[in-house]
């Protein structure tokens, strides 16, 4: 019998000859990643467990992206810890304020990771690297800690459910608004437990931007990795970033998948995910009159520079709403950089936008827009759970940049065809 | 593996930003977290509750972050084990990893309310709700694999073993 891309990286990363779904295996790991809040614990874990070296240096990731630059003392002690640890083992990749992204923009940008590895994160959105036709799926500090450790990790083979995406997509539409509408229809556990495998003739439109804004998004589904297969868009975009070798998976035509989902894009319209679940999703024909207070462009879902280059559009000679905090967060320093040379920073300063250096720091409710008790957000990040952004009583609407960058100029959720 | 307490119940996609808000993951200290377990769903959660208490909920507990400070606070808190229709993938590996001990059952949600006191039998895969005239409800088995790192009192040391 065939396997499905999921079941063959799995499998080339074990010593098995095929493997199927329900078994339990352990496989090596190509890139093991951790963070500032989730790596204090698996280093701590690591170390009790009587770990010196980690398994390979190359391969162990850290990066400061949630609370930095600092925002308070704690979380400068957290980094520390974490900085000293990445120095005394001499990791490859560890990138510190003013090198450092968002975690998930940084690593594919980069070309730390690749076609056909085998990735764990300690940040439930390092499935955002399927998008290349990688294995990604995020854990937890101390099953990163034991990948530290022994290069391995354990995983129950998921099942594959397969969307199939037809049609060409409306003006304005974009990835954000697919993975959106999947959510709404499949719900937040639609996916439990379960691979996501994007196919159909709609994928030859989408750019890698958009592909990574979908597989970011598969865990809000539950699902345990969203998976493209590479085509000519996959090599092209690793092609001049890779320093490694690297393999193209695809599905074999005999792979037996658990369900499968046809979607036509075409009747979709821009999606706006409600309070306080992703799952609760509109078209934005049917959002009504929702006023806003703060609007915020960035994050690992929607910080790239197409997302960028979306809303500076939109914003050019426009400013944002008077009662509208507009805030807009390129997610690496090469997205920054990049928007400065092609004029976007001058775009949204002149709009009234706060234009801040990457950091997580709005979409975890961390710093850098906080929201108080009552204020509403449209935001283009992946979550909208109570308290996400702030106070209990503030309220979040996911969205693209394009509805998010027309919303900060009306001062209402709207989609940029009423500019 | 047995656990008796007092049921403190949740509904569906209890998330967890929810369980510990990211606003104290300046630190991983367990103590601390406790402090904050389930603050954001129910802000007098801690006050209210007692050693050995266990939290019943829904579908997909535990979703959204991959923050292990989540079954870290549950775990510091005191609850003893959480049961659950389901749980979101990436919280069940941490909590077994962990040794909080979860269990999935489709039937004790409905069957249960507040504060009433239940045993939770892992070895029989029975729960019983005292002093009611409910029978025994079935609980989801837990793979052997899993058994073994709850038995090795969890991954890191089950990984210790091996090695040994
Ligand atoms: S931008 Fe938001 S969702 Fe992405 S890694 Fe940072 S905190 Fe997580």
């Amino acid at each position: 019998m065939g396997m499905t891309i999921t079941e063959k990286i799995l499998c080339r990363h074990t010593g098995l000859k095929e493997l199927h779904p329900g078994m339990l295996i352990n496989a090596r790991v190509d890139i093991a990643l951790g963070n500032d809040i989730t790596a204090p614990i698996a280093i701590a874990e690591f170390r009790k467990a009587g770990g010196l070296k980690v398994f390979d240096r190359d391969k162990v990731v850290l990066i400061p992206d949630h609370f930095t630059p600092n925002k308070d003392i704690d979380s400068a002690q957290q980094c520390k810890f974490m900085r000293e640890f990445a120095r005394e083992q001499g990791l490859t990749h560890y990138y510190d304020v003013g090198e450092v992204g968002i975690e998930h923009a940084l690593l594919p940008e980069q070309g730390i990771v690749l076609p056909g590895d085998l990735v764990i994160g300690a940040d439930s959105h390092t499935c955002t690297y399927g998008a290349l036709g990688a294995f990604a799926t995020g854990v937890g500090s101390t099953d990163l800690a034991a990948v530290m450790m022994t290069g391995e990790v354990w995983f129950k083979v998921p099942e594959t459910m397969k969307i199939v995406f037809s049609g060409k997509m409306k003006k304005w539409v974009s990835g954000k608004d697919l993975i959106l509408y999947i959510i709404g229809s499949i719900g937040v556990d639609g996916a439990l437990y379960k691979a996501m495998e994007f196919a159909g003739d709609t994928i030859g439109q989408l750019s890698m931007a958009d592909r990574l804004t979908i597989a970011n998004m598969v865990i809000e589904a539950g699902a345990k990795n969203g998976i493209f297969i590479p085509d000519d868009i996959t090599k092209a975009y690793v092609a001049e970033r890779a320093k490694r070798p690297y393999s193209f998976y695809n599905s074999d035509p005999d792979c037996q998948y658990a369900d499968v989902i046809n979607i036509n894009v075409s009747g979709i319209e821009p999606q706006v995910a409600f309070p306080h679940i992703p799952s609760n999703v509109r078209g934005i024909s049917q959002v009504g009159d929702v006023k806003i207070d703060q609007v915020v462009i960035g994050s690992c879902t929607n910080g790239r520079i197409e997302d960028l280059r979306v809303a500076a559009g939109i914003l050019k000679n426009k400013k944002a709403a008077p009662r509208v905090r507009l805030i807009i967060v390129p997610a690496t320093q090469g997205i920054y950089k990049q928007a400065l040379q092609e004029g976007l920073i001058e775009i949204f300063i002149d709009a009234h936008a706060a234009v801040s250096t990457p950091t997580c720091g709005a979409c975890l409710g961390g710093h850098m827009g906080v929201l108080a008790d009552g204020e509403r957000a449209v935001s283009t990040t992946n979550r909208n759970f109570i308290g996400r952004m702030g106070h209990t009583g503030s309220e979040v609407y996911l969205t693209s940049p394009a509805v998010a960058a027309a919303s900060a100029v009306l001062g209402r959720i709207a989609g940029p065809e009423e500019l | 593996m047995k656990f008796r307490g007092k049921v403190w119940k949740f509904g569906n996609n209890v998330d967890t930003d929810a369980i510990i808000a990211a606003r104290y993951l300046v630190s991983s200290d367990p103590a601390f977290l406790a402090a904050h377990c389930m603050e954001d769903a129910d802000p007098d959660f801690m006050k209210k509750i007692s050693a050995g208490d266990i939290i019943v909920a829904g579908e997909n507990f535990g979703c959204g972050s991959s923050r292990e400070h989540a079954p870290i606070a549950i775990k510091a808190a005191g609850i003893s084990c959480v049961v659950a229709k389901s749980f979101a993938r990436i919280f069940y590996r941490n909590a077994f990893n962990i040794g909080l001990p979860i269990f999935e059952s489709r039937d004790l949600w409905d069957a249960v309310s507040d504060g009433q006191e239940i045993e939770v039998d892992g070895d029989n895969g029975t729960i019983r709700i005292l002093n009611s005239n409910s029978g025994p409800l079935r609980i989801e088995p837990i793979p052997p694999f899993m058994q073994q790192l709850v038995s090795d009192g969890g991954l890191m040391k089950h990984i210790a073993k091996k090695k040994a």
